[in-house]
């Protein structure tokens, strides 16, 4: 509970922040407003990881399936059909949840690692069929020149409407985690047996989860084919998985905006060092082992530690 | 209210449970007993659909419910709390019980809405009486080991049930802990109706509030009656109680 003082304190401070966020157009080089298009993507989709990582407990180790689903399914739509692209938009969350749900129903019947392992397979099977069909998906050549509609087609333009619904899917998201379904899918992350004896049916609720997580990985599809104006199948490789994971890991995975955050910090590594070296994997890799020996609670997990060992009671139940 | 028959459930050929027969009628307390490994919390978790017994059959308010899942056992009005602690160890007291009263309302799949608003006065009814009231915002898995036991029992409460079940409630606990929850329970039995089915190893607590004791055996259901009677019965004295003439 925080006095009111501070409330209108924080509020202040969040629509400055948005202010600034939304006039960087007028002064950022159009470099660093990809750059930032980029980051808000993948905190988007590291975001809807951890609603289902972090707040779910659910092993979801192939998160990237659904990214590129929604991200295949906009652009298909968009260069094989004259359908408008505001359908576009939409049917790409919708394919991503349609996906999740059916890979959910036959990978939730197993618990933990099991299920991840086999949603890594049944994941790694999309990716081939995108791989390799090159008369429909364009195989490992990807999609390129997608037709993105005019008013987003410039790096301003993309980033405006990347930042407005990157924003809108968080607060949807941050409602879902605050909401009554948000508190009993963290039980049954803390807890599944005595989820079930207080009256909740586990896998049902661990479904809604996957599919809501589906959809906004589906959103992030379409929006980085928007910024790019390609889809490649890259994007549904389970080394991109890894990359998410780690990005939720890093920021901390039990917080709302560690995966947001985590997510800043791996983009920007990444675009860094690949200016000097090819060897991405190596540093990722490098940083894993470090995170998990000095981080295990990544970094605003960590703050709120420290938080809540200095004042037991503050730090208590936030997100 | 509750009506056990013949029930059984086997691990790889060994019979945890064999033959347990029990009957509790509604408001009553009603004791489990017997030595370690006698089945009791296997048959606890028969009944509350952890596990599926193998046959037997099990009646709640005249309805088989033999091997239904958990979560729908829970629904039709019973429900537990476990042996060892079972909590939500990563979330607040006060969310513990409020997730048990979300269930309990049905309103677990609203998405959108503000849980932080919802089931509050009732929650804090059930931290108030079970003495947790002052520790809501503390997180569950950094309470003592007693106080943890007591918010076991408070989120089986918060599914409001007609049957609790509680597997050694004061397990680990120490005299004055045993002692809060004992009186709670005469409470909730005496003064809330609330009909309630427990083991328990401490013999003194069992005795002095039970009304009916079922004595467990190698899995069967050896003997069920009052507590003075199954005092005296000589295959409890040699099979429990360590023999010598208590009567």
């Amino acid at each position: 509970m925080s006095p009111p003082g501070m409330r209108f304190k924080s509020a202040g401070f969040a629509f400055a922040a948005l202010a600034v966020l939304f006039l960087l157009p007028a002064v950022l080089p159009r470099y660093y407003l990809y750059l930032l298009s980029l980051v808000l993507v993948t905190g988007l989709l590291a975001t809807s990881l951890n609603l289902v990582l972090g707040f779910g407990g659910i092993y979801q180790f192939h998160h990237a399936v659904f990214y590129g689903a929604g991200a295949y399914v906009f652009a298909l739509m968009l260069m094989k059909t004259g359908l408008p692209a505001w359908l576009a938009y939409v049917s790409a969350p919708a394919a991503a949840a349609l996906l999740s749900l059916l890979m959910g129903l036959i990978c939730i019947r197993l618990s933990k690692l099991y299920f991840g392992m086999l949603q890594i397979s049944l994941g790694s099977l999309v990716w081939v069929v995108v791989y390799r069909w090159y008369g429909f998906t364009g195989g490992d050549d990807g999609l390129q020149g997608i037709p993105v509609p005019g008013a987003l087609s410039s790096t301003s333009g993309a980033y405006i409407f990347v930042l407005a619904v990157c924003l809108l899917c968080l607060a949807l998201m941050y409602r879902i985690v605050n909401s009554p379904f948000g508190r009993i899918f963290q039980s049954i992350r803390d807890n599944p047996e005595r989820s079930a004896a207080i009256g909740v049916d586990v896998r049902q609720h661990q479904l809604i989860g996957l599919v809501l997580a589906g959809a906004f990985a589906g959103v992030a599809g379409a929006l980085f084919v928007t910024v790019e104006g390609s889809a490649f199948p890259e994007m549904l490789f389970w080394t991109l998985s890894l990359e998410i994971l780690v990005m939720c890991l890093l920021g901390g995975w039990l917080t709302f905006w560690g995966p947001m955050l985590g997510a800043a910090i791996i983009v920007v590594l990444r675009t860094w060092v690949g200016i000097y070296t090819d060897y991405w994997t190596l540093i990722l890799g490098v940083i894993l082992m470090l995170l998990i020996y000095f981080l295990p609670d990544g970094v605003l997990g960590r703050a709120r530690k420290k938080k809540t060992i200095e004042n037991p009671v503050a730090g208590a139940g936030k997100v | 209210m509750l009506q056990i028959e013949h029930l059984r459930k086997c691990f790889d050929g060994f019979a945890a449970v064999r033959d347990a027969s029990l009957q509790v009628a509604p408001g009553e307390m009603v004791a489990v007993i017997g030595p370690n490994g006698a089945g009791k919390t296997t048959l606890f978790n028969l009944i509350t659909g952890q596990l599926t017994p193998d046959s037997g059959r099990l009646f709640f308010k005249g309805e088989n419910i033999a091997g239904l899942p958990a979560h729908r056992i829970c629904r039709k009005g019973i429900s537990r709390s476990f042996q060892v602690v079972n909590i939500f160890a990563r979330m607040t007291v006060f969310e513990n019980v409020q997730a048990a009263r979300l269930s309990r309302l049905g309103k677990t799949r609203q998405l959108f809405a503000a849980a932080c608003s919802m089931a509050v006065p009732q929650t804090m009814e059930i931290l108030e009486s079970v003495g947790l009231a002052d520790k809501r915002d503390r997180i569950g898995g950094s309470l003592s080991h007693g106080d943890q036991k007591v918010l076991e029992m408070a989120i089986a409460l918060g599914v409001d049930p007609d049957l609790l079940i509680l597997d050694e409630p004061t397990a680990g606990m120490s005299p004055e802990e045993t002692a809060v929850v004992l009186e709670l329970m005469k409470r909730l039995n005496r003064e809330m109706g609330l009909t309630i089915l427990f083991c328990e190893h401490d013999m003194e607590l069992v005795f002095s509030i039970s009304q009916r004791i079922m004595v467990m055996q190698q899995g069967r259901s050896i003997l069920e009656d009052t507590p003075p009677r199954v005092r005296c019965d000589a295959r409890v004295q040699a099979a429990y109680l360590g023999g010598g003439d208590v009567c």
